[in-house]
C-alpha cells in the first residue's frame, strides 16, 4: 500500500525557479550554511527571504532545504514526528510543486529530512541531512530580550545566567523543569537552542554521523551541528541531565524506547500511548512487533478512523 | 481498535476548495473585477503596496481580492511574490521637491511659496454614511477644476527652515556605503537610520499609529509640528551605466510627511528644530505621519534626550513592526504542539508526584 | 592603614565627563590603596554618581584615565587598556557594585539564593549543592534568615534587600566594591545595623571600597578617607576625621555645618 507521502520524481512547476528561490539567493543561503558549519552552534544572520508560507510555520527550514536540495534528493517532512500532520503535508506539497523531487515517509530512504519538534527515533546515517525548523533561535532570549546584549553574551561566552535558571528549577521543584527546547553547548563553545524538540531527543544530537542544519526564517538566522560534533545538555554535576521515560509502551508496536504521544480516548480519562514517530512505529509493526492494542492492526494505518 | 488519524493531505485539499468558494460568496452577485478594486479601493491598494514593499497597483488589487479584503494577508501574498522577482537596477533617490503635487499642507506656516493645496481629503467631510453609495444610483462624481495651474515652485518647508539654519541639516550617511535593504539582509541592531526608515516604511500601520500616539500622550514626548505633508507623483529614475545618465522609468504616487520637532540644543549644537520623516506609497497620510512621529521618537538617544518609553526603543520597535512576521508567529500557535505539550504534561505529572510525596511524607524515591 | 609602598589599586587621573553642555565631573584625580575605603561626598548633582559610573567601568570619560591594578597583571587603563570582554570579566571576578536602589542590583524574578549563586555560576560553578551551600553561608553572614533562601527578594524589606545585595557582591570575594548611597532610603534604625554589618564585613575581608554618599554620618562610619565634590570638581581631600572635623574649603565647611544643624 502506498501512502500519499510516497511520490516519484516529477516535473516541477515551470512558473518558479527550482525550489522557488533564485540561484543567487540559494548561493547566499549556502554560504551562510557553510559558515554555520565552520562555527558550530553560532547563529549566522542571513538575508532570509519572504516565502509563500507564513513566518513561524517553517520558513527557515524551508529556505535551508531549498538551498541544499537537488533534483535527485528524496525528501521526508515531519511535524511532531509524523508525516501526515497538516503542516508537514503542506511543506511537502510545496517542495513537490517547486522541485518535483521524490518524497518519502521512510527515514532510511530520505536524503533530507525536514522536521519540526522531533528527531526521528532510528538513527540517521552519514550523508543524510536533518533540517530543523526553528521559531526562536536565541537560547538566551527568555532571560535577555535584547539582541544587542545576547550577541555580547555569546561573543564573551557569558552563559552563567542559563545555570541560574536551572538553579531556580531545582530550588523550587527539586529537578530541572525544562522539558523541551532544552539548551545545549555545542563543541564546548556556543550555547544553542535545539529548537522545540523534547529533551528526549537531545542525546541523539551529539557526535551524530549526519549533518544537522537549523533555519529560523522570521529571525533570519541559520546554525549548524556538523557530523561528529559534541553537543552537551546543560546541567549541574550533582543534578545530571536526564530524559523522559514512560511507564507505558507504544500501544501499537510495543516500543519501550521511543517518545510516546498521549491519545485521549474518551472524556472519562481513558488514554493510550503511541509512538510519535509514525515511520518508526510502522517499521516495527512490519517487523512483527505488536503492542497491547495493536493485535488486529497488521497493516499500516489507513486514511480513515475506524 | 485504535488507528492513528491520517488524511491530512485530503483535508488540506478540501479546505482549499472550501475557502475558494467562500471567497466567491453568493454566485448571484457579480464577481469583483480587479480593476474595480484598483480604482475604487485606492487606500487599501496603497497600504498593500507600502507594507508589501512592491509598487504595483494591479497586483495589490489582485491580492486584496484573493485575500477577501484581509489586508495583512494581501500584504503577505505580495511579499511572497516579490521574493521571486529579479532585481534589475537600484533607482536613484526620488526627489519629492519635484513632486507633481496632489495635496500639500503645512501646519507651521499660514502661507508659503506654492501655497497650501488641500487636494482630495476626508478631513473636513462629516462622517455620515452616504446612502446614495449603497444603491446603483450614485451619480457621476466630477472634480472641480482649478482656476489656475499650481505654482511650479513648491519648495519643501524643511528646505525653507534649513536655509535659515533653524532646522538640523540632514546629512547623508557615508554615501560610499550601500543603503540598508531589509529585503536582502537581516535586521542589524543597533542600526542606522536608513535601515530604520525602511523598516518603518514597511511597518504595520496600526502598530506605528499606536506608537506615535503614545508619544503624544506623554510616553516620550517629541513636541512635533506637521511641517509639511505632501502627496503626489514623483519620477523614478535609474542610472544606466552604458548611457552615462539617468533615465525616467515611470511615476509613482507617494505621501511624505516631515515633522518639525523642538530641540533645546547642546554644547555642540545651538537650539534648533529637528526632524521626523515619514514616506509611504500611494495615499497614506495616517501612515506617513505615524511613521514620522516614531522616526523622531527613535532618535531620542542620539539627541541625548531622556529615553525609556516604548516608542524610543529601537530594538523593541524594529523587531515587532512587521505584520507579516507578527501575523505568522502569532498564528503558528495553531500548529500542532503535541510533543511540547506532552513533554510539559509529563513534567507536571512528575512535579505533582514529587509534591504529593513531600506532602504525605512518603519516600520520594518511590514516586520517581 | 594605608600601605604606601604599594601601587594603588585604583588611580584616577584628570577624568572629565560631560553630558551635552553639562559637565558632570571635571578634572577629577585621586587614588585608592588596597584595603582602603574612600568616601566621595557632596550634594546631589555634584557629579558623585557619574564619577562612580566612570570608575566602575560603565561610562567612558571624555578625557583623563582610570587605571585599575588587576590581580595578576598590574595597572591597566580601564577603557583604553582593556577590551569590553576583559572589562566585563573584571566586573564579574574582581568587583562588586552595590546600588542605592536594590532593584538595580538584584534580579527580582530570581530567588534570594539564586541572586547570590548567580555570581558563582557566572564564573563557572557547576555544582548545585556547592552553589546553594555558599548562598546559605552568605545569607547567614549578612544576617538574613536562611529559611527565606528560596523567596523572591521582591518580598523582602528594603533593609533585607540591601543585605542581599551585599551578599551577592561579596560572595565572589571581590577586591574592590563600589557603593552608591548603600543606606539611602532606609529607616535610621535599619541603617545603623546595616552600617555596622558593612563595616564589619569590609574590614574582615580587607576589601577596598569606593563609597558615594551625601550622608556625612555614613561617610564617617565607613570611610578612611574622603573627597568632597562640588559642581563636578574635587574641592577637598583628606582623612575622614580631618575633613569632617576641620574642613578647609568653604563648601566643605558649609556641608559639615548644615549637617550639624540638621
Amino acid at each position: 500500500m502506498t501512502l500519499v507521502m510516497e511520490t516519484e520524481r516529477t516535473a516541477p512547476d515551470e512558473t518558479y525557479n527550482f525550489a522557488y528561490l533564485d540561484e543567487e539567493t540559494k548561493r547566499m543561503i549556502r554560504r551562510a550554511i557553510l559558515k554555520a558549519m565552520a562555527v558550530p552552534g553560532y547563529q549566522v544572520p542571513f538575508g532570509g527571504r519572504e516565502m509563500p508560507l507564513p513566518y513561524g510555520w517553517g520558513t527557515g527550514g524551508i529556505q535551508v532545504t531549498a538551498a541544499v536540495i537537488g533534483p535527485d534528493d528524496v525528501l521526508k517532512v515531519i511535524d511532531q514526528g509524523a508525516d501526515d500532520t497538516t503542516n508537514a503535508v503542506s511543506i511537502r506539497r510545496f517542495f513537490r510543486r517547486v522541485t518535483g523531487v521524490a518524497t518519502t515517509g521512510r527515514t532510511v530512504e530520505a536524503t533530507i529530512v525536514q522536521t519540526r519538534h522531533r528527531i526521528p527515533e532510528s538513527a540517521l546515517r552519514e550523508g543524510q541531512i536533518l533540517v530543523y525548523q526553528v521559531p526562536i533561535p536565541e537560547p538566551l532570549r527568555r532571560i535577555e530580550p535584547r539582541e544587542a546584549e545576547t550577541r555580547k553574551l555569546h561573543a564573551y561566552r557569558e552563559y552563567g545566567l542559563m545555570h541560574v535558571r536551572l538553579y531556580e528549577d531545582i530550588a523550587r521543584f527539586g529537578r530541572i523543569a525544562t522539558s523541551y527546547d532544552y539548551p545545549v553547548m555545542v563543541n564546548e563553545r556556543y550555547l544553542m537552542a535545539p529548537s522545540p524538540t523534547p529533551k528526549f531527543d537531545n542525546p541523539k544530537m551529539t557526535a551524530a554521523p549526519f549533518l544537522q542544519l537549523f533555519g529560523a526564517g522570521r529571525e533570519k538566522r541559520i546554525y549548524a551541528v556538523p557530523p561528529y560534533t559534541t553537543v552537551t545538555s546543560l546541567d549541574f554535576d550533582d543534578h545530571p541531565f536526564d530524559v523522559q521515560s514512560w511507564d507505558e509502551v507504544c500501544a501499537l508496536c510495543g516500543a519501550a524506547d521511543s517518545f510516546l504521544d498521549e491519545v485521549v480516548l474518551d472524556d472519562a480519562g481513558k488514554r493510550m500511548f503511541v509512538c510519535s514517530d509514525t515511520d518508526y512505529c510502522e517499521d516495527r509493526r512490519a517487523a512483527g512487533h505488536v503492542g497491547p492494542e495493536g493485535a488486529d492492526e497488521a497493516d499500516a494505518p489507513a486514511g480513515k478512523k475506524p | 481498535m485504535y488507528v492513528a488519524v491520517k488524511g491530512g493531505e485530503q483535508a488540506i485539499e478540501n479546505s482549499h476548495r472550501l475557502i475558494a468558494a467562500e471567497r466567491r460568496g453568493d454566485p448571484a452577485v457579480p464577481e469583483l473585477d480587479v480593476r474595480q478594486i484598483r480604482e475604487q479601493m485606492r487606500h487599501a491598494v496603497a497600504r498593500v503596496m507600502a507594507e508589501g514593499s512592491l509598487y504595483d497597483p494591479d497586483l495589490a488589487a489582485l491580492a486584496i481580492k484573493q485575500a477577501q479584503g484581509d489586508l495583512v494577508e494581501a500584504i503577505f501574498l505580495v511579499r511572497a511574490y516579490r521574493t521571486t522577482l529579479r532585481r534589475f537596477a537600484v533607482s536613484r533617490p526620488i526627489d519629492s521637491a519635484r513632486m507633481a503635487i496632489g495635496r500639500r499642507i503645512s501646519a507651521t506656516f499660514k502661507d508659503l511659496p506654492g501655497g497650501q493645496v488641500l487636494g482630495g481629503t476626508y478631513d473636513y467631510t462629516h462622517r455620515l454614511l452616504d446612502h446614495e453609495l449603497a444603491g446603483d444610483g450614485a451619480g457621476e462624481a466630477v472634480a472641480a477644476e482649478a482656476a489656475a495651474p499650481l505654482d511650479p515652485e513648491m519648495p519643501r518647508v524643511s528646505d525653507i527652515l534649513d536655509a535659515q539654519g533653524l532646522l538640523e541639516a540632514e546629512m547623508p550617511d557615508d554615501e560610499s556605503d550601500p543603503v540598508a535593504d531589509l529585503t536582502r539582509d537581516p535586521l542589524r541592531l543597533p542600526g542606522r537610520r536608513d535601515q530604520r526608515l525602511q523598516n518603518l516604511a514597511r511597518a504595520d500601520e496600526g502598530f506605528l499609529l499606536a506608537l506615535g500616539y503614545s508619544t503624544q500622550r506623554g510616553y516620550g514626548r517629541t513636541h512635533p509640528f506637521a511641517g509639511e505633508i505632501r502627496q503626489g507623483t514623483v519620477a523614478v529614475e535609474i542610472e544606466a551605466p552604458e548611457l552615462g545618465f539617468a533615465i525616467d522609468i515611470g511615476d509613482i504616487e507617494v505621501t511624505e510627511c516631515e515633522l518639525v520637532n523642538q530641540f533645546k540644543g547642546s554644547t555642540e549644537q545651538p537650539p534648533q528644530f529637528t526632524r521626523g520623516y515619514g514616506l509611504a506609497f500611494g495615499r497614506a497620510e495616517r501612515k506617513a505621519m505615524a511613521m514620522a512621529l516614531v522616526d523622531r521618537s527613535l532618535r531620542a538617544a542620539e539627541l541625548g534626550e531622556e529615553t525609556g518609553h516604548p516608542a524610543q526603543d529601537e530594538e523593541f520597535v524594529l523587531s515587532h513592526s512587521d505584520n507579516v512576521e507578527a501575523s505568522g508567529f502569532v498564528q503558528h500557535l495553531k500548529l500542532p504542539h503535541y510533543i511540547d505539550f506532552q513533554s510539559e504534561l509529563h513534567l507536571v505529572r512528575r512535579l505533582r508526584a514529587d509534591f504529593d510525596a513531600r506532602r504525605t511524607g512518603t519516600d520520594r524515591e518511590a514516586a520517581e | 592603614m594605608t600601605k604606601d609602598d604599594m601601587t594603588p589599586i585604583l588611580s584616577v587621573d584628570r577624568v572629565t565627563r560631560r553630558f551635552g553642555d553639562l559637565v558632570a565631573c571635571r578634572d577629577v584625580s585621586f587614588s585608592l590603596q588596597a584595603g582602603e575605603v574612600l568616601g566621595i561626598v557632596g550634594e546631589s548633582g555634584s557629579g558623585k554618581t557619574t564619577l562612580l559610573r566612570v570608575l566602575s567601568g560603565t561610562l567612558a570619560p571624555q578625557a583623563g584615565e582610570v587605571r585599575y591594578a588587576l590581580r595578576d597583571r598590574g595597572p591597566f587603563d580601564l577603557y583604553r587598556g582593556l577590551s569590553e570582554p576583559e572589562r566585563r570579566w573584571l566586573q564579574r571576578t574582581e568587583w562588586g557594585v552595590v546600588h542605592q536602589n536594590p532593584r538595580d542590583g538584584l534580579r527580582m524574578g530570581i530567588s534570594a539564593g539564586g541572586n547570590i549563586g548567580e555570581r558563582l555560576m557566572a564564573v563557572g560553578a557547576r555544582h548545585y549543592g556547592e552553589v546553594r551551600g555558599a548562598a546559605g553561608d552568605w545569607m547567614a553572614k549578612v544576617e538574613l534568615d536562611l529559611g527565606r533562601i528560596d523567596d523572591s527578594p521582591a518580598e523582602f524589606s528594603g533593609g533585607m534587600q540591601q543585605r542581599l545585595q551585599f551578599a551577592r557582591n561579596l560572595v565572589i570575594q571581590p577586591r574592590l566594591v563600589f557603593m552608591d548611597e548603600p543606606t539611602g532610603g532606609l529607616d535610621v534604625s535599619v541603617q545603623a545595623r546595616l552600617l555596622d554589618l558593612i563595616r564589619g564585613l569590609t574590614r574582615e575581608l580587607g576589601v577596598s571600597a569606593i563609597l558615594v554618599t551625601h550622608d556625612l554620618a555614613v561617610a564617617r562610619l565607613l570611610a578612611d578617607r574622603l573627597i568632597v565634590m562640588k559642581d563636578g570638581r574635587v574641592v577637598e581631600e583628606g582623612l575622614t576625621d580631618q575633613v569632617l572635623d576641620d574642613p578647609t574649603h568653604p563648601y566643605s565647611q558649609l556641608l559639615v555645618s548644615s549637617v550639624l544643624q540638621a
